[in-house]
């Protein structure tokens, strides 16, 4: 389309490598819930894996921060067009939580506190590719921003980065989740654009 | 008419801005003409991209700040930014007859429908109005007589949005208060000093959370936060109290 906006574009921001297609660098952290903040003591802190068949594995405060910790740089990239790169957090790797998990599924659902979810294909939470983080930028995670753990999945637009985790439910076939079921994509590669049904 | 899902693509659409007007002395609300516009719900929001000369692209969301009527025009209310790169372009460089592209509109969770029948609170902060008076403006539209409370939250009375559509709106929409809260100025002869919402505002000019109000809140992220816990503390239900933060988008 030919619309050309005369007199638009004196005040860019800097151009920087590594923003996807209509993304712009943010050195802030903003925030986007759908509702309030939920405060998630400890001690009633749980994270569930379920299984296609149903079967249950949980780790409680205390064992999931026994288990092998993993610390990342990543950039994140938000649908509401914001990026904010190098990031640091420490997590442990969604691999790390599957390892003894029997499952064919190829699909999953993460859950939230609160009833949030969004849903990911299997294959996007292993090698590496998320983790479940407690730290960012060497500090507890703030409930605003998810604390005590959230998804990290920083290839995806960071809504699928579900906030105040609590489990993740594996499903044969895909089912859209919480923002998908409101319109945005079911997968969100933002390096495609892909911010809305459809796109 | 309205619909709630979006179907298919959601594809770059050519707007004509049709009109404008200064809401205050820093926002602007563009009137858009969007041909074969699918519609919205009131909460909705949609993308603006605009291209420069040279081919360079911005994206940003806006909330839509009009209710939607068959063969009616999409309004947006652009709070200027000084640091800011697409939102000054749209307060002070467009001009009436200019085109724009928009896509959407986008988002079915922040979003009040007239077959809703609970009593409804909005908090708004700032510019943070603009989703709510959406709501307030499709409330009129549909006729209904669904109770609405708005609790406007705004620096000084010069930074009032919609201000003289508001008052008339309480004098003729009938079952719709409005309350200001004043955060650095009030004005003169106001019976309280300057303050910052709190616990006293959300309590008497809320609902009690036993009516089981739908509440939406918006504004920057510091307000919704402080906001969204008070009525999570007053005994509001948390998933009746839908949030918007905006960090400002620029």
């Amino acid at each position: 389309m030919g619309i050309i906006s005369r007199g638009f574009g004196g005040r860019r921001r800097e151009s920087v490598p590594g923003l996807p297609p209509g993304q712009y660098l943010t050195h802030d952290f903003p925030v986007l819930s759908a509702g309030p903040t939920p405060r998630i003591p400890l001690d009633r802190w749980r994270f569930t894996v379920t299984t296609e068949t149903g079967e249950k594995t949980s780790w409680d405060w205390k064992e999931f921060q026994a288990l092998p910790a993993e610390d990342v740089t990543v950039d994140i990239h938000c649908v509401t067009k914001w990026s904010k790169l190098g990031t640091t957090w420490r997590g442990v790797s969604i691999e790390t939580l599957l390892e003894n998990v029997d499952t064919v599924a190829e699909y999953s659902m993460v859950h939230s506190f609160g009833g949030y979810t969004t849903n990911v294909p299997l294959e996007d939470l292993l090698d590496g590719k998320a983790w479940i983080a407690y730290q960012f930028d060497g500090e507890d995670l703030h409930p605003e921003h998810g604390g005590p753990a959230r998804l990290l999945i920083p290839h995806l637009y960071f809504w699928k980065s579900a906030k105040w985790v609590n489990g993740l439910q594996l499903m044969p076939e895909d089912e859209p989740g919480f923002w998908e079921a409101a319109g945005y994509h079911m997968y969100g590669d933002p390096w495609r654009e892909q911010r809305y049904q459809g796109d | 008419m309205a619909r709630t899902a979006v179907s298919g693509r959601l594809t770059w659409r050519a707007a004509t801005l049709a009109e404008a007007r200064w809401e205050s002395p820093t926002a602007r609300t563009l009137v858009l003409d969007v041909p074969d516009w699918p519609g919205h719900l009131p909460g909705q929001h949609i993308d603006v991209r605009l291209t420069a000369e040279d081919g360079y692209r911005a994206q940003r969301s806006y909330s839509i700040a009009s209710a939607w009527q068959p063969g009616g025009k999409v309004e947006l209310t652009i709070q200027r930014l000084d640091d800011g790169e697409v939102s000054p372009y749209l307060t002070d460089v467009i001009e009436v007859g200019e085109q724009l592209e928009l896509r959407g509109p986008v988002g079915g969770w922040f979003v009040w429908r007239p077959q809703q029948t609970a009593p409804v609170l909005l908090v708004a902060g700032g510019s943070g109005l603009v989703p709510l008076m959406a709501m307030v403006r499709a409330r009129a539209v549909a006729g209904t007589r669904q109770p609405f409370r708005l609790i406007y939250s705004v620096r000084t009375p010069e930074d009032l949005l919609y201000g003289d559509e508001l008052r008339r709106r309480v004098r003729e929409d009938q079952g719709l208060d409005v309350h200001h809260v004043y955060t650095r100025k009030t004005p003169d002869g106001w019976p309280s000093p300057a303050k910052r919402i709190d616990v006293a505002a959300l309590n008497t000019y809320g609902w009690p959370p036993d009516f089981g109000p739908d509440c939406y809140v918006c504004g920057p992220t510091t307000f919704v936060e402080t906001a969204a816990d008070i009525l999570v503390a007053l005994g509001h239900d948390p998933r009746r109290i839908r949030t918007e933060r905006f960090g400002g988008t620029s």
